[in-house]
């Protein structure tokens, strides 16, 4: 029998601790299909986050560091100087990318760094169970917002890709989305995309996953990938932000 | 006296005491396991049942900040976090101490990265040491309340931060017996803040963190290092009240069968417990074991402890922390120095264990105990340092 699907080089067989749902697994397998597919497997370096994704050294067959909560951006600058022609990749959560690492990710993109970023925004913060995340939309329940997040009090979501694009060191900003087969598929191709630049030393580049978190968002799965098309991406958009070839 | 008790996690008896205390500012930022106090807070603040401003800020060094704004703008300000958290708020620590800022933090224990780890050793709080802070360590979840109660007078009299740690996970997420104050109690004994001094009297206007070089600089260090000095008296007389009022005996440390003990252990946090027990068990054939637990850290009270120690023949000192300075735990040479004085010292040695959360039983510290009476039989010292429970 012809065998027509199977698990990319880059995964690893181990089982994930991720809830039912969850988008994480999705976004590995994706960058393992692409790293795959680049043929970058043996000179691909990742540094892991703070977050539920923190054993994704666990999943992914290729070599990854951990950093503290933030500062991947950074690691990855200094691993990406000492070895340029190393493939370097960061993936972050919203809590890592835009709360306590604000300035890393910001000074990274600023700088122009020839690196990839890969962005899981569930608006929610997963590991430490579902208080709210700087991207948390308007009047969304979380555990530190009980009534909603209210701008008053908690301020305003914050738009990622929109606020780097600003930078004249980025390269290449696109937010996808997680929810539908159509939207995953567009999404490998924005993650291929952000790993050709910087094998073609194109500099900064960035893709924004919207993600599921059924867990701490009180849904199904099944709800979560209609909360992700009916509230989340009417406020972060689809699309390439930011592309300069 | 409230005789209500309850089954509650050291998260929870911290978030209770704070919901008592309803501080004016609470700023935090989630970190595993101190996450839920200021979860379970935040509904307090939902429901209306405390009338803080509650801030969910972007990072520990920012809730750090956001609470030494909050204190010098005259506000009862506390946060709490842990482990990697309280390395984030490190420049800030400093600050909120050398301002003599009244800031009160619970502060679970949990090992420092790398390698990354979410579970109790007490190298987070031990490395702050030097910050200028207070710090109450706690063996259960009551005593992890009842510090969190007198942190907060204690903080206002001796105008110094206060941390009060409980073991991660251990504490923080075991349900024990706890029997709180009524809010009656709590309130009464808390009091209100009426700060001296505080940003925006236009009665009085001040700055505070100026530029200081070498003309001032070193006489206001000086002043902390004197606050910290008389902090120990503020700290037994507020023990003392404690007592008086809700029965539950507070002073630097608590002598568990030392005074007359030829063996006896130092040790900190959650471990006391089960060290009782071997205690106990000891007593019982006929050994004269003890146990100092200490719970005041900072200010160090060298003297109590020489005092209560001197008698004692062999002591082991307990490290949940290494120093990393090839000599043992920062405990241990605290003890050490403190017994230098004595024309006949007691032999000393120091075993570090339970880093990152690694378990120990009674089995671990009998054998402690055994090595004590072996050292008190033949006069012989074979290791100074032990680590206990590591495969090497």
């Amino acid at each position: 029998m012809k065998k027509i699907f199977k698990r990319p080089k880059s995964l690893t067989p181990e089982k994930t601790i991720y809830c039912s749902g969850c988008g994480h697994g999705i976004a590995h397998r994706l960058i393992a299909e692409v790293v795959d597919e680049l043929k970058i497997r043996e000179k691909i370096i990742g540094v892991a986050p703070v977050g539920c994704a923190v054993l994704a050294y666990d999943y992914w067959n290729f070599d990854v560091t951990e950093a503290a909560h933030g500062r991947p951006p950074a690691v990855a600058t200094g691993i990406k100087r000492v070895r340029p022609n190393r493939i370097v990749f960061t993936y972050q959560g919203d809590g890592d990318i835009a709360a306590i690492g604000t300035a890393e990710i910001i000074h990274a993109a600023n700088r122009g760094e020839n690196i990839t970023v890969i962005f899981i925004n569930n608006a929610v913060y997963g590991m430490t169970k579902g208080q709210m995340a700087p991207t948390t939309l308007l009047g969304q329940k979380t555990t530190t917002t009980r009534e909603g997040r209210s701008p008053q009090l908690d301020g305003y979501p914050i738009k990622v890709c929109e606020l780097l694009a600003v930078l004249e060191g980025v390269t290449y900003l696109e937010r996808v989305a997680l929810d539908s087969v159509p939207h995953i598929l567009k999404a490998k191709q924005a993650i291929k995309k952000a790993f050709r630049n910087q094998v073609e030393k194109k500099g900064f580049s960035l893709v924004e996953l919207l993600s599921s978190c059924p867990t701490n968002w009180g849904l199904s799965p099944q709800e979560s990938l209609t909360w992700i098309k009916e509230k989340m991406i009417p406020f972060f958009p689809l699309g390439v932000i930011k592309d300069k070839g | 006296m409230s005789e209500k008790r309850m089954a509650k996690t050291a998260n929870e008896a911290i978030a209770e005491a704070m919901r008592q205390i309803n501080p004016d500012v609470v700023a935090a930022y989630p970190i595993t396991p101190a996450t839920e106090i200021v979860q379970i807070f935040s509904q307090f603040v939902a429901d209306g049942k405390v009338t803080t401003e509650f801030v969910p800020v972007e990072s520990e060094h920012s809730a750090m900040s956001a609470v030494v704004g909050a204190s010098l703008a005259g506000a009862r300000a506390m946060t709490a976090t842990s482990s990697q958290g309280l390395a984030l708020m490190w420049e800030i620590l400093y600050i909120a101490s050398a301002l003599r800022l009244p800031v009160i933090m619970p502060m679970v224990n949990r090992a420092l990265s790398a390698p990354i780890n979410i579970h109790c050793d007490h190298s987070d709080s031990m490395g702050a040491r030097d910050s200028g802070w207070i710090q109450l360590y706690s063996e259960s979840v009551q005593e992890t309340y009842d510090n969190v109660i007198q942190a907060v007078r204690i903080a206002e009299r001796s105008l110094l931060p206060v941390m009060v740690t409980t073991d991660g996970f251990i504490l923080s997420h075991c349900l024990e017996l706890l029997t709180p104050l009524l809010d009656k109690e709590a309130k009464d004994f808390i009091g209100e803040y009426r700060p001296k001094n505080f940003l925006l009297d236009t009665e009085h206007p001040f700055t505070v963190g100026a530029l200081d070089l070498q003309d001032y600089y070193f006489e206001h260090k000086r002043q902390e290092a004197e606050a910290m000095i008389e902090s120990k008296k503020i700290i037994l007389k507020i023990g003392e009240e404690f007592e008086r009022k809700f029965g539950r005996r507070y002073e630097f440390f608590e002598d568990y069968k030392v005074i007359d003990s030829e063996v006896a252990t130092v040790v900190i946090g959650s471990a006391a417990g089960t060290t009782k027990v071997v205690v106990d068990q000891l007593r019982e054939e006929k050994i004269k074991a003890g146990l100092l637990k200490l719970r005041v850290f900072r200010p160090f009270p060298a003297e109590e402890l020489k005092e209560l120690l001197k008698n004692v023949k062999v002591i082991a000192v307990l490290d949940r922390a290494d120093s990393l300075n090839a000599v043992s735990g920062p405990l241990f040479s605290e003890i050490r120095n403190a017994l230098y004085d004595l024309e006949e010292r007691p032999k000393i040695v120091n075993y570090i264990y339970g880093l990152g959360g690694r378990d120990i039983g009674l089995k671990e510290i009998h054998s402690i105990y055994e090595d004590l009476e072996e050292i008190n039989r033949t006069g012989k010292i074979k290791s100074l340092l032990t680590y206990l429970g590591v495969r090497e």
